[in-house]
């Protein structure tokens, strides 16, 4: 077993679906020689060759566009948008054609295909380049949407992706990439993409966050027990379809539910999850949801990027709040 | 000041507007009939777009869009396509998808609201028809990168209207194409309308054909209302992409002669003086009188094939008319290729609250 990164993790499931299918090709801006940007396709292109890790020019579009082609052949590409603010131009192909391939020829056509970007804030990266972009398109029916919080889980989650016979669109937390290293065993096993994990057990209050906020809910999780709040706290790595059942039974055990992103707080995927409990669990709730979220703002530059981005002071107030509640 | 780079457009027509030769035919119409099977495709195609507007009119079929005027720029193309290679249209390519083997129920289904119309049993690799206009151009480039990658001599063809070339999935595509030299064949159908915008309020270009040239790949306009002249255009072209010499843009110079859809009136944006000319260059009438000097089509030979088209055609609707719509269901059942459970609950609920088909 070798220690890896976030972003080594994402080389290591890519280069081992490639070796076990040679149907799997990668294509992206500066993937080849460059080994991308944040370096997550290092080292493919002097092992499978251009034909198969594949610089494309400046154009989103036609790399979704074209994915989207190659999917409907039977290749299963994997995609990169070099972040996250650049994907906007790939919603149309993503929603208006991999998304629906398969259901508008009754199955004859599908695109089992993986869009990958970084994204997220906390890096103090340019303007466009920290953006929370899940929401569009996880509100997009046939699109599944994952992002990894660990090493591990990036590891087995992609490589369930790019096996998986549908579009997935796959979420790195940049501010994850190299933010601690895990054991990794590099055996091709995958994670079901359907599920959230429970990354801690608790018992007063459930903490529901996914990309880099996992890492905030947890170092809050660690700050309550000192004073004496045992908190749960639930990864939503795979965001679409969403695993209401394992959020719900938290919820159900520890009567108290907070929700943490970074994206934006209307339309945000908190909201939905809010919803699905209290339409679900509502009778088990000793205090009212809260969420802890991004603010309706423009995504600001680095000076105020962590005035904008929850951090886990920011939680464990926020589960004070919901535990204080009579 | 001297020449950095310098083009040439081409031009082919074979067929004056009155059908007479003004040029040496191309090799698969030396022999006059073998042109009888464009001609008949061609007429095929008009009287189901007849028969699918009446049935609008009536209200047994959705949203229309009738190719009158056009038909010899689907026939041209795909008359000159091999099974193998794949074709992406855009909505307006009932002739290229009926000469490739899409039945008439199948488009009957589909413009009738039932995705099943899309599930074509002939060309099993043929895109469904794409209705975002241009974005289905990148797709041909994946699907041209996919036949490249396995080593074999496909192509595939993707056609749009004048209005695509705008487009930034347009560019992106000639682009990716032309520096990959993918077989991909780019085929514009510039009937001169965009719904309600004219050709000239699309581009300041003189020609579409020249789009081509900024993505370094052959530009070419042919007669659209002259099926050799396409058909020779896109023979040409997918040669070059078998031979493994890339991407072509083809532009057939047509007219919509039709409003834009059952649901335009183009009278509200252009008039009949203007519509008019365009009748006496129409491709059925300028094939058939060629066919009919060489000797080789009659008066009867023509009631029997309209005869016979509508004949097929009633058929068709009477089977379309007779399937039952898809189960309510249906609409999680190809979502993906296995339904996840959170909406395997809702396709539960969908169930229980028992919507009869
Ligand atoms: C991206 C997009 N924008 C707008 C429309 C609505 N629309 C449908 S057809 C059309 C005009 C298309 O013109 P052209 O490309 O010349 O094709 P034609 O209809 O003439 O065959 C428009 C604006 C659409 N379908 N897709
Ligand atoms: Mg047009």
């Amino acid at each position: 077993m070798t220690e890896l990164t976030l972003v080594e993790a994402v080389n290591r499931a890519l280069r081992h679906a490639m070796e076990e299918d040679e149907r799997v090709i990668i294509l992206g801006e500066d993937v080849g020689a460059d080994g991308g940007v944040f370096r997550a396709t290092v080292g493919l292109l002097e092992r499978f060759g251009p034909d198969r890790v594949r610089d494309t020019p400046l154009a989103e579009t036609a790399i979704a566009g074209m994915s989207i082609g190659l999917a409907a052949q039977g290749f299963h590409p994997v995609a990169e948008v070099q972040f996250d603010g650049f994907m906007f131009p790939t919603l149309d192909q993503m929603i208006n054609h991999a998304a629906r391939l398969r259901t508008r020829t009754r199955g004859r056509l599908s695109c089992p295909m993986v869009l990958r970007a970084p994204y997220g804030g906390g890096i103090h990266a340019p303007e466009h380049h920290s953006d929370s972009v899940e929401t569009y398109f996880a509100h997009a029916p046939g699109l599944r949407v994952v992002i990894p919080s660990s090493p591990e889980r990036a590891y087995r989650l992609l490589l369930s992706a790019i096996r998986d016979p549908d579009p997935v669109v796959f979420l790195e937390p940049k501010r994850l990439y190299r933010a601690a290293k895990e054991e990794v065993a590099d055996d091709g096993a995958g994670m079901p993409l359907d599920r959230c994990f429970a990354l801690r057990q608790g018992t007063d209050a459930t903490l529901i966050a996914w990309g880099a906020m996992t890492a905030e809910v947890l170092a809050a999780a660690q700050a309550l027990e000192d004073e004496g709040i045992s908190a749960e706290v639930v990864d939503v790595a795979t965001l679409k379809p969403l695993d209401a059942d394992t959020i719900l039974r938290s919820v159900e055990k520890t009567g108290r539910a907070v929700i943490v992103h970074e994206a934006p707080l209307t339309g945000g995927l908190g909201g939905e999850i809010a919803a699905r409990i209290a339409e679900s669990a509502l009778l088990s709730l000793l205090a009212p949801i809260r969420r802890v979220t991004g603010y309706d703002c423009v995504m600001p530059l680095p000076r105020l990027e962590s005035s904008y981005l929850p951090s886990a002071a920011d939680v464990v107030e926020a589960v004070r709040e919901v535990m204080a509640f009579k | 000041m001297l020449t950095a780079a310098s083009f040439t457009i081409p031009f082919t027509r074979y067929l004056s507007a009155q059908g007479e030769p003004v040029a040496e035919m191309p090799a698969f119409a030396r022999d006059v009939r073998d042109l009888l099977p464009l001609y008949k495709a061609m007429v095929r195609t008009r009287i189901f777009d007849e028969k699918a507007i009446a049935l609008q009119r009536t209200g047994r079929l959705g949203t229309f869009a009738s190719s009158l005027g056009e038909e010899a720029v689907g026939v041209g193309v795909a008359s000159a396509m091999r099974a193998e290679d794949v074709l992406l249209p855009s909505f307006r390519e009932q002739s290229a998808q009926l000469w490739r083997g899409v039945s008439l129920g199948e488009l009957l289904l589909y413009w009738g609201g039932d995705e099943r119309g899309s599930n074509f049993k002939g060309p099993r690799e043929d895109f469904p028809i794409c209705i975002p206009v241009a974005t289905h151009f990148p797709h041909a480039v994946g699907v041209a990168l996919a036949m490249r990658l396995r080593g074999e001599k496909r192509a595939a063809v993707a056609i749009a209207g004048d209005g695509a070339t705008s487009k930034g999935d347009f560019y992106e595509a000639i682009n990716v194409a032309g520096i990959w030299r993918l077989p991909v064949v780019f085929v514009i159908a510039n009937n001169q309308w965009a719904i309600s915008v004219p050709r000239r309020a699309q581009t300041a270009c003189e020609t579409l054909a020249q789009k081509a040239v900024a993505a370094g790949i052959p530009g070419e306009q042919a007669d659209g209302n002259d099926v050799i002249a396409v058909r020779d255009a896109a023979e040409r072209a997918l040669a070059r992409a078998r031979r493994g010499e890339g991407a072509t843009l083809i532009e057939a110079v047509t007219y919509r002669l039709s409003d834009h859809t059952t649901a335009d009136d183009a009278r509200r944006y252009r008039s009949d003086a203007e519509v008019s000319p365009h009748w006496k260059e129409e491709p059925i009438a300028r094939l058939r009188s060629f066919l009919a000097a060489r000797g080789v089509w009659s008066k009867d030979d023509e009631h029997d094939l309209r005869e016979s088209c509508r004949a097929e055609i009633e058929r068709a609707v009477s089977e379309y008319f007779a399937t039952a719509p898809p189960a309510p269901s249906d609409m999680f059942d190809f979502l993906f290729a296995e339904l996840p459970a959170p909406l395997a609950q809702q396709r539960h609920a969908l169930n229980r609250q028992g919507h009869a088909p």
